[in-house]
């Protein structure tokens, strides 16, 4: 009954052959010339991913801090201008809303990129602290994104930034400035969600396509590829990253999931389901997410897929996928504590057999 | 898209090629594009027998793990052993060096299968 939105840059995936389907709501590309080579360029090289489907919501107002501190579990107040970090919405369980990036703009403007998923919710839940002294804005479809990504994304931006004589260089890891691209102002970050060096870009609707353009024209003597949700979640996994709906969810604390680092737990002020996250802290979680890595020429492990060690099943898989890079399994699954370490070797059950694995960092690829 | 003619198919996208009592089981060409790289192939062990319409194999792609599904009743006699060190062979070839398996018939001829022309007509064009 619902239709599903159009990318502001589907002129774009339509002119280069992207095979388009459905993902939160939205039409997006899921590869254009190919998963395998999209996951590689990005490795290599670089890609180029829509991203518009993402939320971009700012508060803005003298009361904006304050009431983002009341409900994120990474203390906005850490922020310094120009800075972004990784951050969650909790329920009153410690339960995962959404997790997202909060970038600081300014001391009364802030950006939050959240999940397409659960955009909507969490403009509601931002909503509670609506008062005369911040106000939350940007509805699902109202802006454009998109993620550069790779080795040689620092060279492909620069080429486009010197275009502007008033441009900062462009930004360091976690920051965020204005810039002016193709001819249009747009926010750009350095972050990304595949493990490498790269750049989220923000900006409006009209301005998407031709920055897009701008950028693929750019990168096209530094083998860049435009890239679709296929390889970004192949790229993301390999990275150790979490996928809201599968690694995170209501039922699932950030502290279970692994990503305990990210909840400010020395601040005075209350947040959602800080009473629950506080003693997972302390004294540790009933589950906890660990990563696996399979072997070549063994069925690769998915998500859902149940996880045993000997006799015992001890958890589930939650993100689990044939990685590019390692040519082998590679997986994230949720499991009871005491988890085994390191070395250990577990199985997963697959069509009625059981195929081993060893228990593995969640950071599959080194860090860049 | 290429259909071979001398080929028989299923709507669930499998191809048999029959010769005498042996009949040769792939994917087509439509198939191995929507699923994209295959990067595993799971192929039934030579005596199982089956059904038609049983699914007898799985083809993971980097993204999803895809049934396939016995076009006809029979009795497996071979699987592609080419496939185990390179299943993208199913992409490149998918109706040659990336056949799936060989079974022998139930019945010398096969019912419930489409011509080339009739499977052509149910792909997207």
């Amino acid at each position: 009954m619902s239709t599903l939105a159009e990318s502001p840059l589907a002129p774009c995936h339509q002119a280069l052959g992207a095979r388009i389907i459905p993902f939160a709501g939205w039409n997006l590309p899921v590869e254009y010339t190919g998963l395998l080579a999209e996951h590689k360029a990005t490795r290599q090289a670089a890609g180029l991913f829509d991203i518009s489907h993402m939320g971009q919501i700012r508060a803005r107002g003298k009361g904006a801090l304050a009431a983002l501190e009341s409900l994120l579990a990474n203390d906005p107040a850490k922020l310094t201008d120009g800075e972004g970090h990784y951050s969650f919405l909790l329920n009153d369980q410690g339960g995962v809303i959404d997790d997202l990036f909060l970038y600081r703009l300014g001391s009364e403007d802030f950006l939050l990129v959240v999940n397409a998923s659960r955009h909507a919710e969490d403009l509601k839940v931002l909503s509670t602290a609506q008062n005369q002294d911040v106000t939350f804005t940007g509805t699902p479809g109202s802006a454009a994104g998109m993620a550069l990504q790779g080795p040689k994304s620092p060279t492909i931006l620069s080429k486009l930034c010197q275009a502007e004589a008033t441009n900062p260089t462009p930004p360091a890891r976690n920051r965020i400035a204005k810039y002016r691209i193709a001819g249009h102002e747009a926010l750009i970050a350095a972050t990304g969600y595949t493990g490498e060096e790269g750049f989220e870009i923000f900006t409006d609707l009209p301005a998407g396509p031709v920055i897009w353009n701008a950028i693929l024209e750019a990168g096209k003597t530094d083998e860049l590829l435009p890239c679709g949700l296929g390889s970004r979640d192949s790229l993301r996994l390999e990275a150790g990253f979490p996928l809201n709906g599968q690694d995170l969810s209501p039922q699932v604390t950030p502290i279970e999931a692994g990503l305990g680092f990210f909840i400010d737990l020395t601040r005075p002020r209350p947040f959602p389901g800080r009473s629950v996250l506080e003693p997972q802290k302390k004294n540790g979680a009933s589950r906890t997410c660990i990563g696996l890595k399979g072997q070549p020429g063994q069925p690769p492990p998915r998500h859902d897929y149940p996880v045993f060690q000997g006799d015992r099943k001890i958890g589930v898989i939650t993100s689990g996928v044939p990685s590019p890079t390692l040519g082998h399994g590679i997986a994230l699954a949720l499991v009871t504590t005491p988890a085994p370490s390191c070395g250990q070797d577990l199985e997963f059950e697959v069509r009625g057999r059981r195929v081993p694995v060893k228990v593995s960092p969640r950071r599959f690829i080194p860090k860049k | 898209m290429t259909t071979p003619n001398d080929l028989l198919y299923a709507k669930t996208h499998e191809w048999l090629r029959l010769d005498q009592d042996s009949a040769t089981v792939g994917i087509t060409d439509h198939a191995q594009k929507e699923l994209s790289d295959v990067v595993y192939v799971e192929l039934p062990k030579p005596g199982r027998k089956i059904a038609a319409g049983e699914v007898i194999a799985t083809v993971e792609s980097v993204k999803a793990a895809s049934d396939i599904y016995a076009p006809v009743g029979g009795e497996v006699k071979e699987a592609n052993p080419a496939l185990s060190s390179d299943p993208g062979l199913v992409n490149r070839e998918p109706y040659g060096q990336g056949w799936l398996f060989r079974l022998k018939p139930d019945q010398p001829k096969p019912t419930g299968l489409l011509s080339p022309s009739d499977y052509a007509t149910t792909l997207p064009h």
